[in-house]
């Protein structure tokens, strides 16, 4: 698969993903925060029965971004781990896999925390 | 139950003596602006939090009053004063500094009608000579405290409302001039089972049907007596439930009605969504351009109806639902 | 009030009206995917560089977060957002909006009980919810492997 093609899929994909939640916001009353935890759980549900793999394998970043891919990654964590050390694992495993994104999220909201004024949000024209 | 109908004030020694608008700039970009006395530009006026910004911007209202009438604090008996913060903070520090007797009161976007009805009471009845009535409200401070915080990238469905950073303060005292506040009905809580956060303006609009219903039936009058029928902030959807309401009566009110939640902004180029909301809205437009008109005799009649919807997160999480209210004053140039 | 809740609830529903999913789909579909591709683009470059892959995906996560807590300090994400809708939403960008505009806004009441508390008070579900899925996959897995 040409490199062109791996781009227009991950676009496509990750756009398809964003374009459910958008369907669930217009049509449904489900808060913003109730759409991310249920694209999380998803993505373990869709993770564990091994489904999810093959997508990250044909859209790469278009499977991995949206929070699904986050999903996922918690749902390969925990496999592995149970596979290597056990029913501990299940308890291990997942955040270990995660551990970069949470880690960064925490540190670098920290950062902002600290170097940014709460935002205006004046309405312009 | 029975249906009670309550009562209608009737004031024969209450006038507004002066009255003043704080605004921030998206108010003033709005199609009233240049009216407001007073715009701060980054809504903010040096303080260092919203908390602290809505509090300037209620102090600098009642400060234009005072200026205006030419009155220090100590002349004035008593103040009104109400927001939509928790614990009516924007009012209780904001006004500290002045030590004028204070009565807090709390209608959400309702308030400054409330305050208007009280301080004319008041008046009339003469327990005090000089009172005001001034509310606050303040975009940055609401969202952080009933939504999300400022950075966040949220989703606003086209019935949600932006609330109007705006304060406005009315002296109110017997001048035996122009503006008139000659009647007044408190509304009723009415609960119309809306429970979605976003459309404050169906929460509302029960509540002015029935305060308005009211008011014409006490005072005898119909709609078209008015000039206008000026609602404080049903926005786009409330505004035409309210038609909607007095047209299963046979009442069509569209002509003789405003709503300042649809004035406030211009919906066309502002992202406001259904209209502007909070105590500052109704407030800010009463004292920045139509207490003007009434005062010059340019708008003889009016009703003006603030509406307010009475959430809490927290029942709302809970699952309960938004009851909604509505405060009638009306103000005549004769 | 002469009139029912229930009839009042079929009035609001016909004059609320509907978000314009003619425009709110196409925009989720395009910001999102761009995200998506940046992602896609990270990843490459992060590879061609020499990572592991799996390192490669972790430094993907960490910019884009990196990248989403400099637009929220800006004031950029929420503005891209008024547009983006899901598409600002749903990839791990909104996500770290999630925390890092909490932790800016409530700076004002403290280090510890504003900035550090309310960090996670919008992505904190996210977390409870995927761990204690990802738990008891592990631990259905775990019993499936024994037999």
């Amino acid at each position: 698969m040409d490199v062109f093609m791996e781009y227009v899929w991950a676009f496509v994909i990750g756009g398809l993903f964003c374009v459910v939640g958008q369907v669930l916001i217009d049509l449904t009353k489900l808060t913003p925060a109730r759409i991310l935890v249920s694209y999380v759980v998803a993505g373990v549900i869709l993770g564990a029965v091994g489904v999810y793999q093959p997508l990250i394998d044909f859209a790469g970043g278009g499977a991995t971004v949206p929070l699904t891919g986050f999903g996922s990654l918690l749902a390969k964590g925990v496999k592995e781990a149970v596979d290597k050390d056990g029913l501990i694992g299940a308890f291990t495993g997942g955040l270990t896999s995660a551990a970069a994104g949470i880690t960064a999220a925490v540190f670098f909201g920290l950062i902002a925390g600290l170097c940014f004024k709460s935002g205006s949000k004046i309405n312009e024209k | 139950m029975e249906y009670c109908a309550g009562k209608t004030f009737r004031y024969d020694h209450a006038s507004v003596q002066t009255y003043a608008s704080v605004v921030g700039k998206a108010e003033n970009e709005g199609p009233y602006g240049g009216g407001f006395d007073e715009v701060i530009d980054d809504n903010k006026g040096g303080a260092d939090t919203w908390e602290q910004a809505e509090s300037l911007f209620q102090k600098k209202a009642v400060g234009h009053v005072l200026q205006k009438a030419r009155l220090s604090p100590d002349k004035i008996d008593l103040i009104f004063a109400g927001d939509l913060l928790n614990q009516c903070v924007s009012s209780s520090y904001g006004l500290k500094d002045y030590y004028i007797p204070f009565l807090g009161i709390y209608g959400a976007c309702s308030t400054f009608a409330e305050g208007l009805l009280l301080a004319a009471a008041m008046v009339n009845a003469g327990y005090a000579d000089r009172a005001i009535a001034v509310t606050s409200s303040h975009f940055s401070s609401a969202e952080r405290q009933f939504r999300f915080p400022l950075n966040y990238g949220g989703i606003r469905p086209p019935t949600a409302q932006w609330t109007a950073t705006a304060s406005g303060a009315v002296l109110v005292s017997e001048t035996g001039k122009p503006p008139f506040i000659r009647a007044a009905t408190a509304g009723k809580i009415e609960d119309m089972g809306v429970n979605d956060q976003n459309n404050m303006g169906a929460a509302m609009a029960g509540a002015a049907y029935d305060t308005l219903k009211r008011h014409f039936t006490h005072m005898g009058s119909h709609p078209q007596d008015y000039d206008l029928i000026i609602t404080g902030d049903l926005g786009l959807v409330g505004s035409d439930l309210l038609h909607d309401l007095f047209a299963r009566d046979g009442i069509a009110i569209e002509s003789r009605h405003k709503d300042c939640g649809l004035m406030l902004f211009d919906r066309s180029t502002q992202d406001v969504h259904a209209g502007g909301s909070g105590c500052g809205c109704s407030a800010s437009m009463m004292c920045g351009h139509f207490l003007k008109r009434i005062e010059s005799g340019e708008l003889k009649r009016v009703l003006f109806c603030a509406t307010g919807a009475l959430m809490s997160t927290t029942v709302i999480q809970q699952g309960g639902t938004i009851p909604g209210i509505a405060h009638a004053v009306e103000l005549t140039s004769y | 009030m002469n009139i029912s809740n229930q009839e009042y609830g079929e009035l609001t529903k016909k004059r609320s009206p509907n978000s314009k999913m003619y425009k709110t789909l196409p925009k989720a579909f395009l910001i999102g995917g761009t995200i998506c591709t940046l992602g896609e683009g990270l990843l490459n470059l992060y590879a061609y560089l020499g990572l592991k892959e799996e390192h490669a995906a972790a430094l993907t996560s960490m910019s884009l977060i990196f990248l989403s807590a400099l637009l929220t300090g800006f004031e950029i994400y929420d503005r891209i957002a008024q547009h983006g809708g899901a598409g600002t939403l749903v990839p791990i960008t909104g996500f770290a909006n999630a925390v890092v505009s909490p932790a800016i806004d409530f700076k004002s009441e403290g280090y510890i009980l504003g900035l550090g508390a309310k960090m996670f008070v919008i992505a904190g579900p996210v977390i409870v919810y995927g761990v204690s899925a990802s738990v008891i996959y592990g631990i259905i897995y775990y019993i499936i492997g024994l037999f």
